[in-house]
């Protein structure tokens, strides 16, 4: 079981209560299908997204984003038990989405560099950075944990 | 053999002309040992790196953070060949340093998204992209005279 001092509670409760579910989930999930295309493999339903400009353009990758971030923002709300509350969400990338899971953990780093660009480097110290990342790597592992 | 088209390496050139190595260098190493504590194993020598307080007020760490951006910057007229730019200090790192080279990656990371905080909006997809094809291609050849 994960545990989380008062102080990364705190950071992540005053971080997240800034965070624009729909435009900071659009971008970090546009940097990544575009810094790693073969990301673009999952959603070949999206339509148009070999350039940037088409990843920019398309709605379905803004609902998507959207729905992605709200999922962080929904484990957050469970984070005492992030891996009982994403089995289920894990089981359906292990078996209908075929989802490798090494690409959790681009979509991690994604959300960290998209939170470290909008806050800047005297909100987003190195303190805030350690706290993010670990829990990004808990959603990560928690969504890797009914693979088989 | 990396090739960079044009784009790759106007983007290059004009971000890395705002880049400031001293406060960029200090900010990226800061972070990896902050974050990566194992990665203080290497600076024994440094002293005190115990807290995040200790790690901000090191001036090792400053001076250091410094050279290494430094030598990031280095390889940027060398787009052409930076394995064999960089084969004396991957050398270096192999047979003095011993630097597990896992390490240049999380290094890597770090620049990133230190210029991430420092940039904001003008660190875009396309100039995230050409860096994290920078820092990859650097911690590559860093790794490649390893044995």
């Amino acid at each position: 079981m994960v545990l989380w001092d008062a102080a990364e509670k705190k950071v992540i409760a005053s971080v997240w209560a800034k965070v624009d579910i729909e435009a900071d989930g659009f971008q970090a999930l546009l940097r990544t299908l575009h810094v790693y295309p073969w990301t673009k493999r999952y959603f070949s339903h999206f339509g148009a997204m070999s350039t940037l400009k088409d990843i920019e353009s398309n709605p379905k990758v803004r609902a998507h984003g959207r729905k992605v971030m709200a999922a962080v923002g929904d484990a957050i709300s469970h984070m005492d038990n992030i891996k009982g509350h994403l089995s289920q969400l894990s089981q359906l990338h292990s078996d209908k989405l075929h989802v490798d899971p090494a690409n959790f953990e681009l979509l991690g780093n994604n959300i960290v560099i998209v939170l470290a660009a909008k806050f800047g480097a005297d909100a987003f110290t190195p303190e805030v950075q350690a706290t993010f990342q670990k829990l990004v790597a808990v959603i990560s592992s928690a969504l890797t944990r009914e693979y088989h | 053999m990396v090739h960079w088209d044009a784009t790759e390496k106007q983007t290059i050139t004009s971000f890395w002309g705002k880049v400031d190595l001293a406060a960029d260098g200090e900010h990226s190493l800061q972070r990896l040992l902050y974050v990566y504590p194992w990665c203080r194993r290497y600076f024994h020598k440094f002293g005190d790196l115990s807290t995040i307080s200790a790690i901000r007020k090191n001036s090792h760490v400053r001076a250091h953070g410094h050279k290494v951006l430094s030598a990031l910057g280095d390889c940027v007229p060398h787009l052409g060949d930076i394995k064999g730019h960089l084969a004396q200090l991957s050398k270096l790192h192999c047979e003095t340093l011993h630097v597990d080279p896992a390490n240049f990656c999380l290094l890597g990371k770090n620049i990133t998204i230190c210029m991430a905080s420092h940039f904001g909006v003008t660190f875009t997809p396309e100039v995230q992209a050409t860096f994290e094809k920078l820092v990859t291609t650097v911690a590559a050849a860093l790794s490649s005279e390893y044995h």
